[in-house]
């Protein structure tokens, strides 16, 4: 693992600057998990026995070639087809394939699914997990992440594209699907596992240093699966605890004049019947969950940086940041009623 | 049967007149009557022509995705054209062109090299080709009017259902390539009857060149791997159309269903393009190395077992889907286990090399063959990275894999399939390829693809997933993508060179002889009718150990030398030592498998755009087509031919020794595992949502009465066509009772079927109840399907009575008949077995 550098830690001290993207940030050679840790140690390993062994073919063929003639009689017989195409390989994956299954077998690694089914019942799928420490749902929706947080003392909230993790702390991640298949990938911290319709599945991550990553969805899930992203922040425990507590909270009131503009329209033009403000009449739950909206990274599931501007923007032009998208644009407001809703939303930290 | 220089088969001088009848008898319908040609060199120009076209249209696509992307959040293509366009892609590159070009390659050479004058059914190729060539230009097209399929190649469904992919794109993917998948079925067995029946004398399986071996395997896997698909496709666009919930877990369907369906066809699809390529090659680097292939035994055993062990590793496409470890080691052990056989055929094509006359020779072909070598390597080692499931973890689904599988496939096909252009060229133009652009062409495609690809591997593990229209900047991906795509500027430039020169210089005709000096059949001086006498084969590779071979053989010295029966023919041999069994009267050309082509390819491509009326028309046309074309088959016993060295030969054949009976043989090994997987999709739902099965998620099972009767009827169909079979009438006779006993035979089938549907519906079972009820009634089709085409059959067997057309000796329509029938009786068995047995066992 490389130490952060400046740039890394450019990114993590300006979540702004993330919207646009830092590089290695969402790279599997630059693991800050510990089964991502694992496979890249496994990587650089297998890549540097395949590399001598992608050479020494080389040097058969051009000995074959243009080799002395000693020599290439020496390789012009079957013995070389017995043990360099039989022998050989036999041995050397036989050895690959143990360590492969060693590392599978290691805790980080992504665990077969729990096998529930013919539901989203995510909450059936929690009982199943041991009681203690925090439990997170994620479901892929087109074309956005629903997420929902147990606490360790059970009490169960929303949240959308985004995840917050304790550094060092293994935790387990529930994935399903509500529609087509996804697949949960955030190669900094993990291998990525499928979110399949009337399947459940289950990844642990275990975050060792603090630092944003950068998700995808990894299966193409149609549409505007481009732009289907996401941000998983770790934190330190005591950081972290802080951070739940806000985030398990209700909508802060509006503090100024516009905010308070802003949430009327909000509340009487139609937005809360497809997204949840807690603590506000908004209850839908068609789309994302805004209660701590102006506290993420991202908007529009990593399309956009989380800045007044690029909200009023998502609100009328959505069709075009995100094609496709499900979110009808809403092309009704003026441009001060959408400043006014921007202020609203980016006010919801 | 050995025969020295003095006394080869037939003397000479060759009677007067007997050179300009073969030529009469083997002419090319001139103008634009070329359509009605059966001819393998003929049609397999149009084939491999259509192949290569479709290969530039994908290509072509893949060009404009490169540029797309060349740069982040560029707005060239849009999200929907793009997501059209890599699943045009895809599936042209896999569907269209891969397959359909080695199997072109195959009617093309295979014939050559066996020096049979043609393949076993020339009408059913004709049929398969053109079949083909609509359907394939069609579905391309409909990327031009947002027609296109978006779902990936693989469609995976909930992607792909109705709620979620609205509109007709979707079907063409399923209805358009799910009828050129039958026409790869019709070309598989062709080349498993041509390489069994069609060799020449002394020609024993142990001296078929390695691309007959090849084209074996390659056909023996499509006949147990496309049926998967098949069904997969059947099941989705029934869903599609009528609800059936197949794939639809809220009514205990499961997605991963069309996965195991697909990958089981899938995976052995890459080994499906790869094998004859790999063929191609073993046949290309002993002729530049004047030297036989070192380890021939060693790369057909190599070939058998990839071709074995390739239905035993798609789980690994399904790493990361969350199925249990124990399953992910096996399948991840299988999946290493495949790169063996390969490694063996690599290091027998360089101990081959090492082993030259002089120095292995630099040709153009040579060139594109270590291309070959040094790509498919690099190919092969990622494919052990990604057979590591924790590898696989990470690099499933990113760029990593997409140049994986490009090396793979690029690699293991396309540049063999250059090599094969360049090699071949000779012996169906009368041109060469240029030598001189060659080199271009090659350094051209070799760097251009490096540049291209090798970048990708890194692309994808900083992060980047396939199958995204763009990307945001400052990931890390910018420059590596930019340089990707000047690497397939490169590539394509070298493709363009190639085509530019093809145009220039290919011309069909009688090309050199043997111009590399080769030691195989297809290097003998040949005509429209293939070689002028077919010879008698004492070695692996005749042209270096047989002297004076071409010469004999041209002058008409061997089998053969003219037309015995005053039409087309060929020599059937028996199916490991070739010897001689029989001379098959082969079609010449004709109207009705072009029309019938293009009325199937008619019937589905309407049906996708649900103009019903029309597409059944067209369907009926299609039926009344190929019974025209088969009418005329199925000629009866004439009289014994002299073929040469005294060797009398019947011209007709029934029972086990005739091409007709492997062919119903092979046939029914595809039906057969159409009906396994959908067991297995049976089984694999039952596992999946067991509370869905009778009687808790379904009415009560119809009682016992209800399948007894089915079964007493199916046995009581059986015995009658046994009966029928019995009373054949001796030559020039009727047997009054004969048609009676088929028709009779037909009504017991027909009345098992509907008692059996009857039962279900009686019941209160509703096909889109749930997946159990969905699967119940996929039972009932697949059975009704076989009825379908044993009425068919039934009907024109018994036509065939009525017309003084069928008895004891002429009755190779009938043999068909009864074969299909038992096995479908066989089928239905099982199935009565199954759908009424399993459900009581574990209730």
């Amino acid at each position: 693992m490389r130490p952060p550098g400046l740039r890394r830690a450019a990114c993590i001290l300006a979540p702004v600057l993330l919207a646009a993207g830092c590089a290695g940030v969402q790279s599997a050679l630059e693991p800050a998990g510990v089964e991502a840790v694992h496979i890249d140690r496994l990587l650089r390993l297998v890549t540097l026995f395949l590399a001598l062994v992608f050479a020494g073919v080389l040097v058969a063929t051009a000995i074959a070639l243009a080799g002395p003639h000693a020599w290439r009689e020496k390789l012009a017989s079957e013995h070389l087809v017995v043990h360099a195409g039989m022998v050989f390989p036999l041995v050397a994956l036989s050895v690959l394939l143990g360590y492969g299954i060693w590392v599978m077998g290691q805790g980080g690694s992504a665990q077969a699914g729990v096998g529930l089914r013919l539901d989203e019942d995510i909450a059936a799928a929690f009982e199943a997990l041991p009681a203690s420490g925090l439990r997170i749902a994620v479901t892929g929706e087109r074309w956005w992440w629903r997420v929902e947080y147990v606490t360790a003392d059970g009490r169960r909230f929303a949240s959308a594209n985004e995840l917050r993790l304790p550094v060092g702390e293994p935790v387990p991640v529930l994935l399903a699907s509500a529609d087509v298949i996804h697949s949960f990938w955030v190669p900094k911290l993990a291998g990525k596992l499928d979110m399949i319709p009337g399947r459940v599945n289950t990844l642990t991550l275990e975050a060792t240093a603090p630092g944003v990553s950068r998700g995808q969805c990894a299966e193409y899930c149609g549409g505007a699966h481009a732009l289907m992203s996401f941000f998983v922040v770790a934190m330190p425990p005591a950081e972290f605890a802080a951070w739940l507590e806000r985030e398990a909270a209700p909508a802060a009131e509006p503090a100024t004049r516009a905010a308070t503009a802003g949430r009327r329209l909000f509340m009487t033009h139609g937005c809360a019947g497809c997204h949840a403000i807690r603590g506000t009449v908004a209850r839908g739950t068609i789309g994302p969950d805004l209660t701590h909206v102006g506290g993420r990274l991202s908007l529009g599931a990593g399309v956009l940086p989380n800045e007044p501007q690029a909200m009023a923007r998502w609100i009328r032009d959505t069709a075009h940041v995100k094609p496709e998208n499900l979110m009808p644009p809403f092309a009704i407001f003026t441009d001060a009623e959408l400043r006014d809703l921007a202020t609203y939303l980016e006010g919801l930290e | 049967m050995a025969f020295d220089e003095r006394d080869l088969p037939n003397p000479l001088p060759r009677p007067e007149g007997e050179l300009a009848e073969l030529e009469r008898v083997w002419a090319t319908p001139k103008g634009w009557r070329i359509v009605t040609a059966v001819n393998n060199t003929v049609i397999g120009i149009f084939y491999i022509g259509t192949a290569f076209f479709l290969f530039l249209v994908a290509g072509l696509l893949a060009l404009l995705m490169r540029t797309q992307l060349a740069v982040p959040e560029n707005d060239f293509i849009g999200q929907p054209l793009y997501n059209q366009m890599f699943t045009v892609h895809g599936t042209t590159m896999m569907f269209l062109f891969a397959v359909p070009a080695v199997e072109a390659l195959g009617v093309m050479l295979l014939p050559q090299m066996l020096a049979a004058r043609d393949l076993p059914f020339p009408r059913l190729s004709a049929f398969a080709i053109w079949a083909y060539v609509i359907g394939g230009l069609v579905f391309v097209s409909t990327i031009l009017y947002d027609l296109a399929p978006a779902g990936g190649w693989f469609m995976y469904p909930p992607l792909t259902l109705k709620e979620f992919s609205p509109g007709d794109n979707a079907d063409f993917w399923l209805l358009g390539i799910g009828f050129i998948e039958i026409s790869a079925i019709a070309g598989a067995i062709e080349i498993v009857v041509g390489t069994l029946k069609t060799r020449p004398p002394g020609m024993s399986l142990m001296r078929m060149p390695i691309f007959g071996w090849a084209m074996l395997i390659f056909a023996a896997m499509i006949m147990f791997a496309f049926p998967a698909v098949i069904l997969a496709t059947m099941m989705l666009e029934i869903e599609r159309s009528f609800g059936w919930p197949f794939f639809t877990a809220a009514q205990g369907g499961d997605p991963l269903l069309w996965q195991h369906l697909f990958w089981f066809f899938g995976h052995p699809e890459v080994y499906i393009i790869f094998l004859p390529a790999a063929g191609l090659v073993s046949m290309i680097v002993p002729a530049m190395a004047q030297r036989p292939l070192i380890g021939y035994r060693f790369i057909v055993v190599a070939l058998i077992a990839t071709g074995f062990f390739s239905f035993g590793l798609w789980v690994h496409h399904m790493f990361t889907t969350g199925i249990p470890s124990l399953s992910l080691a096996f399948f991840s052990a299988a999946s290493m286990a495949v790169a063996v056989p390969s490694g063996i055929q690599v290091f027998s094509w360089i101990a081959t090399m090492a082993a030259s006359r002089g120095r292995f020779r630099i040709t153009t072909p040579s060139l594109f063959v270590l291309g070959f070598l040094v790509i498919f390597t690099i190919g092969g080692l990622t494919g052990v990275m990604v057979a590591l499931v924790p590898l696989d973890f990470q690099v499933h689904d990113t760029y990593f894999v997409v140049a994986h599988f490009h090396y793979v496939l690029v690699g293991g096909m396309v540049f063999p399939l250059f090599a094969t252009f360049y090699y071949w060229a000779p012996m169906v133009s009368r041109n060469m390829l240029s030598e001189r652009l060659g080199r271009w062409v090659f350094w051209l495609m070799f760097a251009g693809f490096n540049v291209a690809f090798l970048p990708m591997h890194l692309t994808g593990l900083l992060g980047m997933p396939r199958r995204v229209w763009t990307y945001p900047a400052d990931l890390g991906w910018d420059p590596l993508n930019l340089l990707s795509t000047v690497g397939t500027y490169v590539l394509a430039a070298g493709v363009l060179l190639f085509t530019i020169d093809l145009v220039v210089r290919f011309r069909p005709g009688q090309g050199q002889d043997n111009p590399w000096r080769a030691g195989t059949l297809e290097w003998l001086p040949t005509d429209l009718y293939s070689t002028r006498s077919i010879p008698l084969v004492t070695s692996r590779e005749p042209l270096w150990d047989q002297p004076g071979l071409a010469r004999d053989v041209a002058e008409g010295r061997y089998f053969l030398p003219g037309t015995l029966t005053g039409g087309r023919e060929t020599l059937v041999t028996s199916p490991v030592e070739a010897r001689p069994q029989y001379v098959i009267r082969m079609p010449g050309p004709g109207w009705p498998p072009f029309l019938a082509a293009v009325f199937m390819a008619s019937f589905f491509l309407l049906l996708t755009v649900k103009a019903v009326v029309p597409a059944v028309a067209c369907g009926v046309l299609m039926i009344v087509f190929c019974i025209a074309w088969a009418w005329s088959l199925d000629p009866g016993p004439g009289r014994e031919v002299d073929i040469g060295g005294g060797i009398r030969l019947p011209t007709y054949m029934s029972g086990p020794r005739s091409h007709s009976w492997w062919a119903m043989v092979v046939l029914m090994f595809v039906a057969a595992s159409l009906y396994l997987a959908w067991v297995f999709s049976y089984l694999f739902l039952w596992t999946v949502s067991p509370e869905a099965w009778s009687p808790h998620g379904a009415p009560a099972l119809p009682a016992w009465r209800w399948p007894a009767a089915s079964v007493l009827l199916l046995l009581a169909g059986s015995g009658l066509l046994l009966g029928a079979q019995r009373g054949l009438p001796r030559r020039g006779e009727r047997a009054a009772g004969v048609p009676w006993q088929m028709l009779l035979a037909l009504a017991c089938l027909a009345a098992a079927l509907g008692i059996e549907l009857a039962g279900h519906w009686g019941s209160g079972l509703r096909p889109t109840q749930n997946a159990y009820a969905a699967s119940v009634y996929m039972a009932v089709l697949l059975f009704g399907q076989l009825a379908f085409a044993l009425a068919i059959l039934g009907g024109f067997v018994i036509a065939r009575h009525v017309t003084g057309r069928l008895d004891r000796e002429r009755r190779v329509s009938f043999d068909n008949l009864a074969l299909l029938f038992h096995y479908t009786v066989a089928q239905s068995l099982l199935g009565l077995a199954l759908v009424h047995g399993f459900p009581r066992v574990v209730a």
